[in-house]
């Protein structure tokens, strides 16, 4: 089965990057994880996302496009990134989920992936 | 040939009563929806009803409704026409063909109980969970049991299932490394069960009585899926415990009887034979647990009731042992209580004022009152006994304590 799992990220976690002294760990954690995920042949795809700041939200209404700059909603955990994993059931993509290194500071959300329509 | 019929009846009843659970677990396993499989059952049991009184019990029933059912669920797989349901329409033929003994069938139900005791289940649904999967409850009798309109129950449930089938919850036993912390979902799960019968002090509520003994009977049949675990065994012993003082609870009025005051000659012998047998099978695995522990508490509370000799110290110490393993309020509040018994009233006040969030608890205030009284402040045990009276909702433990039921001879 595929699953979404959603990384987001606590206000300290969104600082390691920024931070001289804490940003080669960050990343080395992100390298090694996505590494293994590609290793172990679970990886279908993935990526990592900008900040909400970078963010543009669009509406449609009565015709008319409403762009907005930014997040619709502010809040405390954002989406940093996801991966889409490939493994036998949901304890499987529990098992990725734990080792991602925003567990800890923040939180993964898992979403598994609708099966495409019948043909 | 009436006769015959009816026999034929009866044994598809009985047959259904006691294989529900297993016929659901390997129904559900094949095909991973736990409502498809319940259909399924529900259609094979059905025509069971037409066809054995017709012509006779099959040789292997169990084996007949299994094949019935899972032709049903292949024509629900058919009829979703994907190119995956034709492969598993194979697979179920294939599985047919070979299930033509019952004992062939390993038993799944522990993997059902796995499932429905997930940690990504809602842990409010887990016990209604169970009880309808394994024990083929309906929603109704659960609901009433757990407080909530039937249609509430039905709702939870149904996502439940859907829930299981679409995040991919794969019908398991969990490996080694994680099947401890499990299993204790699983046990907790069971004991809720239990609790909804036991909060029912007054046991005027016929409805909620009978969910002691299926929490009993579920905890047995994970002894016999899983011998060899201690706190299942805990488990097993500590229900059965409480179960045995069962009718010693209440007077002829209804009055509620707090255990040191109970007629132990109305205690079920058998059910305390039991229940240390259990125990003391566990004391061999050497892997101590919440489970054992509380039952271990129980068993000396039930000596010291019988001997008339007092165990304050080794209760004390088991209840700092459970609140290791499990410090949630009720433990903790039953702790402080055990050290003020053993004589530690004032180290049994800072323990009681330690715990979080007691204010509307009424354990907490009933405990106070007693662990003021040992203290020497009757003042305050009145004032607590009073408070605890006032969140009380059962009349009989509210005459219990307004009348200085904390009092009791040591």
């Amino acid at each position: 089965m595929h699953y979404m799992l959603q990384f987001y990220e606590n206000a300290a976690e969104r600082a390691k990057p920024n931070d001289p002294a804490q940003a080669e760990a960050y990343w080395g954690g992100w390298t090694a994880y996505i590494g293994a995920i590609a290793q172990s042949g679970a990886m279908v795809s993935g990526n990592g996302l900008q900040p909400p700041e970078v963010a543009t939200t669009l509406r449609v209404a009565d015709g008319k496009r409403h762009v907005v700059d930014g997040p619709f909603a502010d809040t405390k955990e954002i989406l940093a990134g996801y991966v889409i994993v490939d493994v036998a059931d949901l304890d499987g993509a529990l098992e990725w989920a734990s080792r991602a290194p925003c567990v800890t500071g923040g939180a993964v959300e898992i979403r598994s992936v609708l099966p495409p329509p019948n043909a | 040939m009436d006769r015959a019929r009816h026999d034929a009846a009866d044994q598809a009843e009985v047959v259904a009563r006691a294989s529900y659970g297993k016929l659901l677990a390997i129904l559900a396993k094949r095909c991973g929806d736990i409502a498809v499989a319940e259909d399924a059952l529900g259609d094979a049991f059905a025509a069971a009803l037409a066809q054995w009184p017709r012509d006779g019990v099959p040789t292997n029933p169990l084996g007949w409704l299994v094949t019935v059912a899972r032709r049903s669920i292949g024509h629900a797989a058919g009829r979703r026409q994907t190119a995956e349901a034709a492969i598993e329409l194979v697979q179920l033929l294939q599985d047919e063909r070979e299930a033509t003994v019952a004992s062939a069938f390993g038993d799944e139900r522990l993997a059902l109980m796995f499932v429905c005791a997930h940690p990504a289940i809602d842990s409010d649904v887990q016990t209604p969970l169970m009880l309808q999967t394994v024990l083929g409850l309906d929603a109704a009798r659960i609901a009433a049991c757990f407080l909530v309109s039937s249609g509430t129950m039905s709702q939870r449930l149904v996502r439940a299932k859907r829930k299981i089938r679409d995040a991919g919850i794969a019908f398991v036993v969990p490996d080694r490394t994680e099947l401890s912390a499990r299993l204790d979902m699983v046990l907790s799960a069971i004991y809720a069960a239990y609790g909804t019968a036991w909060e029912d002090v007054s046991g005027t509520d016929g409805k909620l009585g009978g969910l002691a003994s299926e929490a009993i009977w579920l905890a047995r049949l994970l002894r016999k899926l899983l011998p060899d675990d201690p706190e299942v065994m805990g488990l097993l012993s500590l229900m059965l415990h409480c179960e045995a003082r069962r009718g010693a609870r209440r007077d002829a009025h209804g009055v509620f009887i707090p255990l040191d005051r109970q007629d132990a000659s109305r205690w079920n012998g058998a059910m305390i034979a039991e229940a240390e047998a259990l125990l003391r099978a566990t004391s061999l695995l050497a892997a101590p647990g919440r489970f054992q522990t509380e039952a271990a508490i129980q068993s000396l509370h039930a000596h010291q009731r019988v001997t008339g000799e007092r165990f304050t110290e080794p209760l004390a110490r088991l209840y700092d042992v459970l609140a290791h393993f499990a410090p949630t309020t009720g433990v903790l509040v039953a702790r402080a209580v055990a050290h003020a018994e053993n004589g530690a009233s004032t180290n049994a006040l800072r323990q009681l004022h330690e715990v979080r969030g007691a204010a509307e608890y009424q354990p907490w205030w009933a405990a106070r009152a007693r662990v003021c009284w040992l203290a020497g402040d009757e003042d305050g045990a009145w004032a607590a006994a009073r408070t605890a009276a006032g969140l009380s909702s059962d009349p009989s433990v509210r005459a219990f304590l307004l009348g200085g039921g904390f009092r009791r001879a040591e």
